[in-house]
This record gives structure tokens, sequence and C-alpha cells, in this order.
């Protein structure tokens, strides 16, 4: 069963292309990652993806549903997350807050309950307080709900927005980057995170990334861009020898 | 002994019913200094400006302050919901018969306010920052200019002779009232989705929320304030005319607004009461008063070198001591922190550290 199809998918910034004939086919559970050199245009395929630009071409479809053209809060309510590469927290609220507000599409009442905090309001509230503070106790966070966003460490900071991208309860988990800026140890502990999240939540994970150690530690297959197009897909011990892939990364192999 | 005393102190704040009590307490004042001229009428006007200035100081903090936009339109807003409730009780509605038709013609009034807030929310969609309080500048500048140009609203001459309905427990309602719904607004979804897309809006839409469907709530419940506000005004003025209506109108807010503290409720009350007071005890009448009991020796010279010139220099005094608090304490007295008691008691618990209230039904042991 496919979740995601990206099908010829092209975007250009003015006259320049920076994503050509783009093809996803990605099936619920999928552990799949993009990866490419700076510039390759794997940032712009997730804007694509959740709405922040418009694809000129091509269409992609969300668990059978057209989502070129929709705003990106009713993807986000079709229940896709993500993360971003350089961190988006609100910073100026709190930790608690950070995640409340991703339910946003899921509190059900109305303006005027809100204005009056009366009918659906307590009980709904409680309810997105609850499920916040669950997920912030998964994430170690729980300790800082009270913290502003800003005031937390570089680490937490990112684990705070793998929670609230979570928070809308999403099926497909797009993750841009999350190792960047992370040592060693903490990438080892990030690859388990992962994997840990996407059993409990049944998720499907698309992930760009640099770090190959991560990439090649946990996707089950990997789709290498670079200007905009794609050079090769398929398992990790593939791509490792792809002739095409080694060239785009390490320059032209001579002999 | 001391540590003792701040507990209680601190017990009392928690607790639940200091807010009706002191709601209740006073109503009953607000009835009660008319009634038995508890205190002088002069004394009255100010309390009455006093209500309506944090009626506008909380209306325009959720666009200023909780949204991070900059309106200049709140003087315009004030002034439609001023003329639709004038109109409504000079020509259409018997007030001096039923003289609770007044608050209908005030609700009218921000009711109207909130359409044109639409107006102005429409191009919030496309435009933020420095280029949207462009645009409420010009929304200030064509209300105004179309209220001059049309006749049977006064033109340029304004309305005179308007009934003083405004009064003291009015003000009350009305200040209680707004102040509540917009706490209650702030502690909603929608009130954190409006601080979520002042923190980062592509952010914020990622994360399911319609910055569309807020950003208009926003600002019509934040012109719908305003509007009554005006309306509480022009019954208490009784003359209104266009040129009460303009930039210096909405700069007195911002004022107001950027003293308190931005996206704090408590800020805004504290805000518009120091600016309404302040301004008073500086005017030369009002300090005379006020120091009437020193000795003549030390009260005559200080009337004459100082008390007497302070008309010219109160608009120089102000201003120059909101460039000190914005030097000093750029974010205002309160700026971003709220009083406790404004609170909802669930948020209070949820954002405390150490809640163990619950057990997490996973076993996160293998996860760090």
């Amino acid at each position: 069963m496919t979740i995601l199809i990206a099908d010829k998918v092209g975007h250009q910034f003015g006259g320049l292309s920076a994503v050509t004939d783009f093809n996803l086919n990605l099936h619920y559970g999928d552990l799949m990652g993009i990866i490419g050199p700076n510039g390759a245009g794997k940032t712009t395929i997730f804007n694509l993806i959740t709405g922040v630009y418009q694809a000129s071409e091509g269409s992609i479809f969300f668990k059978g549903i057209e989502i070129v053209g929709k705003q990106p809060n009713q993807i986000a309510a079709l229940r896709i997350g993500r993360t971003f590469q350089n961190i988006r927290l609100f910073r100026e609220l709190s930790v608690l807050d950070n995640v409340r507000i991703a339910h946003y599409a899921q509190a059900n009442y109305s303006l005027i309950e809100g204005l009056l905090h009366l009918g659906r309001y307590q009980k709904e509230e409680q309810r997105i307080i609850n499920n916040s503070r669950q997920l912030l106790s998964i994430f170690k966070l729980e300790h800082v709900a009270g913290e502003l966003a800003k005031n937390l460490p570089y680490g937490l900071q990112r684990r705070l927005e793998i929670a609230r991208a979570l928070a809308i309860s999403p099926e497909l988990l797009l993750l841009d980057e999350p190792a960047a800026g992370m040592n060693p140890h903490e990438i080892e502990e990030l690859m388990v995170l992962i994997q840990w999240v996407r059993q409990e939540f049944k998720l499907t994970i698309l992930l760009i990334e640099h770090q190959m150690k991560l990439v090649m530690g946990i996707c089950e297959r990997i789709q290498v861009l670079d200007f905009g197009e794609t050079l090769a897909e398929g398992p990790p011990n593939m791509i490792q020898n792809h002739p095409k892939v080694l060239e785009a990364y390490l320059g032209e192999i001579p002999g | 002994m001391n540590v003792l005393l701040i507990k209680q102190w601190n017990l009392l704040l928690e607790n639940d019913w200091l807010v009706p009590v002191l709601l209740i307490i006073g109503l009953g004042l607000s009835f009660a200094i008319p009634e038995y001229n508890l205190l002088s009428v002069y004394v009255q006007l100010i309390l009455m400006y006093v209500g309506i200035n944090i009626i506008l100081a909380v209306s325009l903090n959720l666009v200023n302050g909780y949204m991070g936009e900059f309106s200049l339109a709140h003087a315009g807003f004030m002034a439609v919901g001023a003329y639709s409730s004038v109109l409504l009780t000079m020509k259409v509605l018997p007030v001096s018969d039923f003289p609770l038709l007044f608050p209908c013609a005030v609700l009218i009034g921000g009711l109207v306010a909130a359409l044109f807030g639409m107006l102005v929310a429409i191009p919030s969609f496309k435009v933020r920052g420095d280029y949207l309080a462009i645009i409420t500048l010009a929304f200030l500048m064509i209300v105004k200019s179309m209220i001059e140009n049309i006749d049977f609203m006064g033109g340029p001459r304004g309305i005179p002779g308007i009934m003083r309905l405004t009064t003291l427990p009015w003000v009350f309602f009305w200040t209680v009232t707004l102040v509540w719904i917009v706490r209650n607004f702030v502690y909603s979804k929608y009130g954190r989705a409006v601080m979520a897309i002042r923190e980062d809006e592509i952010a914020s839409d990622l994360m399911s929320v319609n910055t569309k469907q807020v950003k208009f709530f926003a600002f019509m419940l934040s012109s719908f304030c305003a509007g009554i506000a005006g309306a509480l005004f022009a019954h208490l003025l009784q003359f209104i005319s266009p040129r009460i209506f303009d930039i210096t109108k909405s700069t007195d807010i911002l004022i107001m607004v950027y003293l308190g503290g931005i996206a704090s409720l408590g800020g805004s009350i504290l805000g518009a009461t120091l600016y309404t007071v302040l301004l008073e005890i500086l005017r030369p009448s009002t300090m005379a008063a006020l120091l009437s009991w020193l000795p003549s020796f030390v009260f005559d010279p200080l009337q004459a070198q100082l008390i007497n010139h302070l008309g010219t220099w109160r608009m120089v005094i102000m201003p120059l001591a909101l460039i000190l608090v914005m030097l000093y304490w750029p974010r205002g007295i309160m700026g971003l922190r709220e009083f406790r008691g404004f609170i909802p008691r669930a948020d209070k618990k949820a954002h405390s550290h150490n809640v163990h209230d619950r057990d997490v039904p996973y076993d996160n042991s293998d996860c760090r």
C-alpha cells in the first residue's frame, strides 16, 4: 500500500529549476532517506510535499488525495508532520505550549466555546494537555515543560521539534536533517530514537540527511538527488557503490 | 515571620475566589461611588477614562503584543464604534425612555467595528510587519476622511450634544467583560495560535494552525473591543469629531501597551492605568490640588516655578518617561509575563515541572 506518491514533480524559482521530474513511491511503514549534496533540492521537496511551495509541475498524492494546491495547515491536518533543518520552534513560548499548538486542528471546539471557556472547551483542553505532557515525557522533556523553548540546550530543542511534529498525530513524518550539529554519540541516540518512534507511533518516515552513518544505518531505501534530478534509488548497500553517486559526492573517478 | 507572611500572601493570590470577590467588591463600588459621591466628580471621570483605556490597551495588545503585528488602525475602529453607537442613540433608539437600550447601542457599535476589523484582517493574510502597519495607517486615514465627508455624520465639525449615558457601572461592566473575553481567547487554541504566528508563521501553518482563520478572529475581536471603547468614550465626552480619532489617539494606545508590556493582559491594565493617571497628575490644577497640603512657603515658590509650567511640559515628561522605560525595560513593565490570577488553573498546573500524577503507559527506558 502506498501512502505517498510524487509523480513527475517539478519546481522552478524564477528561471532556476530546483527540482525536475521527481518521482517517489512511499509505502506504509517505510523508512526512506533522501541524500544529495547541498543545493540538490532536498528541502525543496519537503516544502513541496507540505505545501509551503506549490509544485509547478506534476502531482503529489497522500493517501490517495491530491495535495498540490492545498494550504500547509490542510496538509498537516491530513497528518503529515515535519521538522526543520534549522530549528523553528516557537521560541518565546513554553515547551508545553509548543506541543499544544500542534493540536490546533484536533482541538474540537468552536470560537464561541473558546471565548467563554464553556462547552467542550474544558474537556478538549484537558485532553490536549494530557496528550502533550505524555509526548513530553516520552521525549524526556517533562521536567522543562514550563521553560521557554529558546532556553533549552540544542539537543533538547531538536527533540522538542520531533515531539511537536508528533503532536499532530502524523502518519507520515518528514525529518529535515535531524542529526545536524550532533556529535557521534548523539547521532547514535537519535538513530535509536527514530526507530523507536517509528515502531511506537506506526509511522512512515522520510528523512533528509548529510550524516551517512545515520542514513546508511537506519534507512531501508535511499534516493540520491543532485541539481534537482534523481541520480539513483535503492537499498543502502547498492547506493554506497553506485558510480553516479560516488561521482556526485567525490568528483569524477579517474580511469 | 516574614516568610510566613509571604507564604500567606502567595496562598491568597493562588486562591480561586480572590478574583470573583474583587470583582463583586468592584461592582458594588462602581454603583456606590456615584450614588453617595464617595469620590469627586473629577476622580470619577478619570476612573471611567481608565476603564475605557484598559479596554483599548487590551484590544491593541491582542494585535501588537500577542500577534506581533503593528496596528495603527485602532483609533479608526474606535471612531467606527463611536459614530455608529451615537447615530443609534441620537437618531434611532429612544434611549431616553428605555435606558437599557444604551448597552445595545454600544454592542452594535462594537459589532460594526468588528466588520471593519475584517477589512483589515484580509490584507494581513498577505502582508506582515511594517507593510501591514502602513496598511492600517491608510485604513485610519480612510475612516477619518470618510466621516469628514459624510454630512449627516456631522462632517468635520463633529457631533455635539450627545447624551451622557456612560456611567461608572457600565464602564466597569464592559471593562471586566471584555478583559475576561480576551483572556479566554488568549488561553484557548486560538490565542496560542496567535502567539505561534508571532513566533513563526510558516511553522505554525505546518503545525496545522489555520493562520487565516486565526488572524481573522484576532482582528475581529480586537476591533470589536476598540469599537465598544469608542462607543463608551463618545457617550462620556458628549462630543465627537473626526479629529479626536486621528493618529495621536492611536499613539496614545500604543504608549499604554508598550509601557505596560507586550503580550500581557496585566501589563495592559497596568499601562493604561499608569498612563491615564500620570497624565492627569501632570495637569497644573491637579498637581496644585495634590500638593496643597504643603506649607505655603514651600508651595508658593513651587507653584510659581514648576506647577504653572506643567501644562507645557506634560507632553514632554510622559514621552520622556516612555523612552526611559523602553531603554531600560524594553518589553515594558510586564512584557510576556502575566498576573497569576489571570492564568486558568489547568494551564498553571500543566506548566509545573514535577507533576507525576499520571502514569506514562509507555516503557521508554530504551529511548533516550
